[in-house]
């Protein structure tokens, strides 16, 4: 039953991740194997059971195409698993399952390695060791139910004092362990979990799925003092194709970059920056960066791109000119990219933009024209945007006129190229809450945000962000509080608060454990004056600090338990002492017997005569006293009170026989 | 010879010959005298194949982690592995202390199981699921802390005679059945076997007849109680000592049987084997036990009783016990 439990414990983790399908398989084999075990049934016939075990393996190809890895390992090690507890009916086949389930819970983590998922499985070994004590306590656990679950709250508690003394040893093993500089087989690549994060495509969908997910996308340490809030557009990938519903990004790869298109730059900002994995490549920088991190490029565009994606924790620092001029001169090719529109589609929008081309003629004045359009009509900053048409940007401007950064971002551009001006959309994120406690800021997924950049002659690339002419709040306050009506309780400020507050216990674990490799690890030693720890140093400093522990644990074991005899001693010790404590020392020759007449002699208190009866009847009248009678006789000698008018008795005794 | 034999036979040469060289560590210790105190210098640990499976567990997950760089999951694998390596020092303390007090044994016949009671006592700390095993028989048992424990261990007695209570093997896998923590106790003491009853029974022989010239007091063992002196009563049945308290002259007066006691004569069974006859003998004695009727042992050079109960049982089965092997 027990074991049942530790299974379940090591399978749930993974279940919401694996495939329905399996999901459903395993649960189903746990309740039904609970219930087989309820109603008394035997052993499960190998009928039943061979066909099970060879159909997971194929429900495994089936849905990943192979065995190898680890997503479709892990799923094959959780339905075997949950196999496995069906044949489970001896002690040994019991351990084996727990042995199995340590394993899986312990690929788990290989998924998720959040603190609060690593916390509670850690929390979660205090049941398989627990299972183990139980298994080793009551090997026949089936005959006596009822023993078997007294003894459960007992196992559960010395299972966890096992972990929690274990504690010192597992910090120095974690800490000194050399780790592996490169990986010993190949490297998790086969990462198709879907994490959130900026694509190098814009749809109002995906934008939206961002806006409400409040997983922290990067945190910032600024070298100097933050900058202004309006001022913090961490640029992500820029996006110049439209083909009249989605923005995607053209691939510069190929692109030769002649020279650098940065002008005179100024307001620059030091920064260090730590990116939540996100299986893409793009790094954020605040605009705009002055050179590209290790390992990454800087496109014609300013955005940074890795070499590799970003499938852990990365840090890397950079530095940023608030002030710049950017692409002063534009190629013609580049030109006639940033000024082509989808033909046909949106002739309302066109007609406006030429309208505006032919009235105004001067660019400064139509952009003003079209953020006037913004904001002078009913627009309206909302996440729940009504969904639009083919003609997506005229079904905006002139119909629904409810959206959020995208929608704006999206027409604005198209309205600019519509009247000749080369404009781009610009993804990324805007803003990210100031924690004062860790003095750094968290960007939130949630933060995502899109703005536009059109060239003009003689300035560059200006960047105009037409949400802030329909809601200066969104680049004031955020998404979240732009969209204000949406706003529910649990985004009350004192939940938020709570919630930054945890965002630095979040940090502490990523910096301290998550992060901890190989480099880090070398430098570990640089206080006691080894600068780089090679591999032995660390294997000596490992064995020697765990060598410390193993000793406190020896004096721990070796210490002379101190013996008080058994019960029925210690009970008349006790007693003695109660009545040491009042004037009347038993000599050290005298028994029971001559000590009870003594006392008889300065005072009669019947309470104590009988006390010291009942100690010589349970000692000296049996081999082996009966238990329940010695634990009542300590009971009764813990009872008997010696204070007050007791003592008053013995003092006035005395003092007649005197 | 098969391989499975060819392996028990290269254990057990094994076996001897490390409990030849290594003495201290093996059961050919030297037998002590009780009561033992178990402590470091004979406590001994290994893991278990449970342990070992669970190591290599262990060491999968460990090297998962380092190859995925995963600090969480090689933090959980540490924990564990600290954990698992931690229960040696809860096993040992579970074995550390540890005093066998007594020894006794219960009377069986060979052939039967001889039951000895181990007391242990363990100073300070309840220990749990230890295990005392004399040969391949084992019992589980939890000790209160502080309180005598019995522990019952029933092993083969196949031989009558004296039969040393072995060395006893005291062992636990507390906490976690990983690793075994052990110790050799060789107390010195041995237990009586009697012989093995004859089965089915024979008829008892005819009482016998001449018992009448045996003297008074011969009558039976059993004291009953004590009377006034007559003066036709023999000199030797009075007690003096209750006399001098009394004032009085006392006799001691035996209990008179009914019939006149069986004689089960050594010679009387000379068509059987030399084990049968002791067999045979035994079966006897237990049977005019069990009818109430006095009896006398007649052995080649001893003669036991007459008497009956417990103590002249006792003296009979032990003389029986303890007869030499065949007689040549």
């Amino acid at each position: 039953m027990l074991t049942a439990a530790s299974v379940t414990a090591a399978v749930l983790p993974h279940l919401l991740r694996l495939p329905t399908s399996f999901s459903l398989l395993i649960v189903g084999l746990l309740i039904g194997r609970v219930i087989q075990r309820r109603l008394g049934g035997a052993r499960i016939p190998t009928v039943l059971k061979l066909p099970l075990v060879l159909l997971v393996p194929v429900l495994v190809v089936i849905h990943y195409g192979n065995v190898f890895g680890r997503e479709p390992g892990s799923a094959l090690a959780c339905a075997m698993l949950a196999l496995k507890l069906i044949e489970t009916e001896s002690r040994r086949d019991a351990r084996a399952a727990i042995a199995f389930s340590c394993f899986v819970l312990m690929s788990a983590l290989l998924f998720d390695n959040s603190m609060g998922l690593t916390l509670m499985l850690c929390a979660a070994l205090t049941l398989f060791l627990a299972t183990l004590l139980q298994l080793e306590l009551q090997p026949a656990d089936s005959a006596r139910p009822h023993a078997w679950r007294a003894g459960l709250g007992r196992a559960l508690r010395s299972a966890a004092v096992s972990l929690l003394t274990a504690i010192p040893l597992t910090l120095c093993v974690f800490i000194f362990l050399p780790r592996l500089g490169s990986p010993l087989w190949g490297a998790p690549t086969d990462t198709s979990v879907a994490r959130s994060g900026l694509g190098d495509s814009m749809d109002p969908a995906s934008v939206q799925e961002l806006l409400i997910d409040d997983s922290p996308a990067f945190r910032v340490s600024f070298d100097g003092t933050v900058p202004d809030r309006s001022k913090l557009y961490w640029r992500g990938p820029v996006l110049t194709r439209f083909d009249g519903q989605v923005w995607s990004r053209v691939n510069h790869v190929g692109e030769k970059q002649a020279r650098d298109p940065l002008g005179q730059t100024a307001d620059v900002v030091d920064y260090e920056i730590t990116l939540e994995p996100s299986d893409r490549r793009w790094l954020l920088a605040l605009d705009v960066p002055l050179h590209a991190p290790e390992n990454a490029v800087r496109g014609a565009d300013m955005s940074l791109v890795a070499t590799r994606p970003v499938d852990q924790l990365l840090r890397y620092r950079a530095s940023s000119a608030l002030r710049y001029e950017l692409g002063a001169q534009l190629g013609e090719r580049e030109r006639l990219r940033d000024l082509a529109i989808p033909a046909g589609l949106n002739p309302r929008a066109r007609a406006r933009a030429a309208q505006w081309r032919k009235d105004l003629g001067d660019d400064n004045a139509v952009i003003h024209a079209a953020l006037a359009l913004f904001h002078d009509n009913a627009f309206f900053y909302s996440l729940a945007a009504p969904e639009l048409g083919r003609d997506a940007v005229d079904d905006f401007l002139f119909e629904t006129r409810k959206g959020f950064c995208q929608h704006y971002s999206s027409s604005f551009t198209f309205l600019m190229r519509a009247a000749g001006i080369p404009a781009r959309v610009v993804t990324g994120y805007q803003g990210g809450y100031f924690n004062s406690v860790g003095n750094y800021l968290v960007v939130r997924q949630s933060d995502a945000h899109a703005w536009s950049e059109v060239w003009l002659e003689g300035r560059g690339w200006v960047r105009v962000d037409p949400t802030g002419a329909v809601s200066p709040q969104r680049v004031e306050l955020g998404a979240r509080a732009a969209a204000g009506a949406s706003a529910s309780w649990y985004q009350a400020n004192w939940v938020l608060a709570l919630r930054n507050r945890f965002d630095l216990v979040n940090r502490a674990w990523n910096s301290l454990i998550v992060q901890f490799n190989a480099l880090r690890q070398q430098s570990l030693l640089t206080p006691f004056g080894i600068d780089k720890a090679e591999y032995y140093d660390l294997v000596r400093v490992l064995i020697g600090s765990s060598m410390l522990v193993l000793a406190l644990y020896c004096w721990w074991v070796l210490r002379r338990p101190r013996d008080r005899g058994d019960t029925l001693d210690a009970a008349y010790a006790r007693l003695c002492r109660k009545l040491e404590r009042i004037g009347l020392p038993r000599a050290a020759n005298e028994g029971p017997v001559a000590f009870a007449i003594r006392v008889n002699d300065v005072a009669a208190t019947p309470a104590v005569q009988s006390l010291i009866g009942r100690y010589v009847g349970l000692r000296y009248a049996h081999a082996l006293p009966d238990t329940g009678a010695v634990r009542a006789f300590a009971g009764s000698v813990r009872a008997l009170r010696v204070g007050g008018a007791f003592a008053r008795i013995y003092r006035n005794g005395a003092r007649g026989t005197r | 010879m098969n391989a499975s034999g060819t392996f028990a036979s290269l254990r057990s040469r094994l076996l001897a010959t490390a409990e030849r060289r290594l003495p201290a560590l093996t059961r050919l210790k030297q037998a002590e005298a009780l009561p033992i105190t178990l402590h470091r210098h004979r406590i001994y640990v290994l893991p278990t194949r449970f342990g070992l499976l669970f190591s290599a567990v262990l060491l999968v997950m460990l090297l998962g982690a380092l190859n995925y760089n995963n600090n969480p999951a090689l933090l959980l694998t540490c924990l564990l592995g600290a954990a698992c390596f931690q229960s040696v020092f809860q096993a040992f303390r579970t074995l550390n202390g540890v005093e066998l007090r007594s020894l006794q044994a219960e009377p069986c016949h060979a052939g039967d199981v001889l039951y000895f009671t181990l007391t242990f006592r363990g100073p300070g700390r309840p220990r749990y699921s230890l295990r005392a095993g004399v040969d391949a028989v084992e019992t589980l048992f939890d000790m209160e802390a502080g309180n005598d424990t019995r522990v019952r261990v029933g092993v083969p007695a196949p031989q009558r005679g004296w039969q040393r209570s072995g060395h006893v093997r005291l062992y636990c896998e507390y906490p976690f059945g990983l690793f075994q923590v052990w110790s050799w106790l060789s107390p010195d003491f041995s237990a009586l076997v009697y012989p093995r009853r004859e089965d089915p029974s024979v008829p008892l022989p005819r009482t016998n007849d001449d018992a009448a010239a045996l003297p008074m007091r011969r009558t039976g063992d059993e004291f009953a109680m004590l009377r006034d002196y007559h003066p036709s009563d023999a000199r030797r049945a009075i007690a003096w000592k209750a006399s001098a308290r009394h004032d009085a002259l006392l006799v001691k007066e035996f209990e008179q049987r009914r019939g006149r006691e069986i004689v089960l004569d050594w010679d009387a069974t000379s068509a059987l084997s030399h084990e049968a006859r002791i067999s045979r003998l035994t079966r006897w004695v237990d049977d005019a036990e069990a009818l109430r009727h006095g009896y006398l042992l007649q052995l080649p050079d001893q003669r036991v009783g007459p008497g009956l109960g417990g103590d002249h049982r006792h003296a009979c089965l032990r003389a029986l016990a303890l007869l030499p092997g065949v007689v040549r």
